[in-house]
């Protein structure tokens, strides 16, 4: 089973979600390679090959400097065929959805996504997918090879093998369709306010707060717990606060031993990034909304009355 | 643009072919009827553009393809087959990919996600067949001199990505309020065209789409990991008192 794993760098580092993944394809077999794709990234190969690959195929070039899907999969397509993986292995994030989709349908290659597990069943690699919001849990499978998959994010965590890799350059031959797609501005990173990936409280709101303003009953609470504020996408998006306390799919993972979502329907690409939490607590006003189906305590409630009422409850407990 | 279960009707998948059981009512997948307000907003700024909406179903999904035209789109396609049945990622994107090139247009709009299978990647492999720039997951989305400029929303804050016209642009569902229809538009709907279309139409043979066609299948389904107790409460005036209660009971205060 030669497999190939993409390692995604940001930021001149590795991505720790890709070599979870590397981590875990090395488990399942010997054959493992991990492929580089960037501009000045030779230098992670070694670092790269720590985490059980046998080689480290590094693709460096200009045109692979901007984080954007097309050359990437150019210089995959190319290298799968050319060494006959007939596996390929990302750990999920908005760049390699896209890598690894648009790759399947260049090779004709079947794509299972949102994985949170993979196993050899009979000698054949079975992937494990939860599917109708978590109610079901799908055991996935491909009729052909290559084989590719997208490993949910945070699902694996990277372990040292103390091995070392053979690092080799491969060659870059991006077409021209993939170069249109142009990079004007890089996102970088707000680092300011308290960082929530390290709480141990965190209070969300979400849409279901009505307004901008209505977020300092969220801060107010948090306040309170000793906590940090957090947001879904939707309110990011539409400006009531800032990106770094963003958290789901595109944003920050997080699992503190509290988390407390205010007027949060609980989309899938909000629990993506929370489900590792202790005990959740959802307040919502809609009876029906998702987020209860994954809540330890689900309060069907206006979050504006409930929200005040318990910052004070909070504040008598532990000041008294 | 995609039919789904409805919201509120029950799901499950069917026992013997681990597929979606759609024969509950259907509903207009929610995110895509944000890449459709995008598409009428462009349309409307730019004065003369023509808005079509794509779906590929089962017959019954023209009724929310009906939904699409009563809000705004001025002529629907339906690719709707029975050797459709079963299609996955590579068999989709297979099949719109043809019925986009009959169309020829000038951008071409997903929706983030489909709230049934949750997959997230299609626009990129319908891209790939097509030869077009495809840029995903955004948050704006402004036309200008031939080119379409995007604001992406990554792990890792905004991008700012451009690429000409003709290209493929999914929409996140926070980039805009999608519109409700009206009741003009409601009656108006069904005076407009809607195609439907086989997949002999688009020249591709029955191998090549739904099961045959597909490159990956399920083997079992089966229970999720357990997560522990869950408890409901309905807020009768003492939800904020319950819920100190229980953040005591559990040590977390």
């Amino acid at each position: 089973m030669p497999t190939l794993v993409y390692v995604e760098d940001h930021e001149g580092e590795p991505v720790n979600g890709s070599l979870g993944v590397l981590s875990k394809a090395a488990k399942l077999g010997d054959d493992v390679a991990a492929v580089l794709c960037g501009s000045g990234v030779e230098g992670l190969g070694e670092q790269v090959g720590k985490y059980g690959a046998a080689r480290v195929l590094v693709a460096d070039d200009p045109a692979l400097e901007a984080p954007l899907p097309q050359p990437r999969v150019d210089v995959l397509a190319k290298l799968v065929e050319s060494e006959g993986f007939d596996t390929v292995l990302f750990g999920a994030s908005v760049l390699t959805a896209d890598v690894a989709a648009g790759l399947a349908a260049r090779l004709d290659a079947g794509l299972n996504w949102d994985l949170i597990d993979l196993e050899e069943q009979d000698g054949k690699l079975v992937g494990k997918r939860p599917a109708l919001q978590d109610s079901v849990l799908l055991d996935v499978g491909w009729k052909s090879e290559p084989r590719l998959a997208l490993i949910r994010s945070g699902t694996f965590e990277p372990v040292e093998s103390g091995g070392a890799a053979e690092v080799t350059k491969v060659p870059v031959e991006v077409e021209d369709w993939s170069k249109q797609a142009v990079m004007l501005e890089r996102a970088h990173e707000e680092s300011e306010g308290p960082s929530i990936e390290d709480a141990e409280v965190i209070v969300a709101g979400g849409r279901g707060l009505g307004k901008p303003e209505n977020f300092s009953l969220v801060e107010g609470l948090a306040k309170a717990l000793g906590g940090a504020v957090a947001a879904t996408r939707a309110v990011v998006d539409a400006g009531w606060y800032p990106y770094a306390s963003q958290v789901g799919q595109t944003g920050k993972t997080v699992a503190p031993k509290l988390y407390i979502a205010c007027g949060i329907s609980g989309a899938i690409q909000h629990k993506v990034g929370m489900q590792g939490s202790g005990t959740i607590v959802a307040i919502n006003k809609d009876p029906n909304a998702p987020i209860f189906e994954y809540s330890d305590l689900g309060v069907v409630g206006d979050v504006h009355e409930i929200v005040p009422k318990l910052t004070e409850l909070v504040k008598a407990k532990r000041g008294g | 643009m995609k039919e789904v279960p409805d919201a509120s009707a029950p799901k499950r998948m069917d026992p013997q072919t681990f597929r979606l059981d759609r024969s509950v009512p259907g509903a207009l997948n929610d995110f895509d009827t944000h890449a459709l307000e995008e598409a009428l907003r462009i349309g409307e700024q730019e004065g003369d553009g023509e808005v079509v909406a794509l779906l590929m179903g089962p017959p019954k999904a023209a009724d929310s393809l009906r939904k699409a035209l009563a809000v705004g789109a001025d002529r629907a396609v339906h690719v709707a087959d029975d050797a459709l049945v079963g299609s996955d990622l590579i068999a989709t994107s297979r099949v719109l990919a043809k019925a986009i090139e009959r169309e020829n247009p000038d951008l071409i709009l997903f929706g983030q996600q489909a709230a049934d299978s949750d997959g997230a990647v299609l626009w990129a492999a319908v891209a790939d067949r097509l030869r077009l720039p495809v840029i995903s997951q955004a948050a704006s989305l402004e036309l200008a001199d031939g080119k379409a400029k995007v604001k992406r929303q990554t792990e890792y804050g905004y991008d700012v990505i451009e690429a000409p016209l003709p290209c493929v642009v999914a929409v996140s569902d926070a980039i805009n309020e999608p519109r409700y229809p009206s009741l003009k538009g409601i009656m108006g709907a069904k005076k407009k065209p809607q195609d439907s279309v086989t997949t002999a139409d688009l020249g591709l043979g029955p191998e090549e789409v739904g099961e045959t066609g597909s490159r990956t299948k399920v083997y079992a389904v089966g229970e999720p990991p357990p997560r522990g107790e869950s408890r409901r409460i309905e807020d009768n005036g003492d939800a904020a008192e319950a819920i100190l209660e229980y953040l005591a009971e559990k040590k977390l205060i």
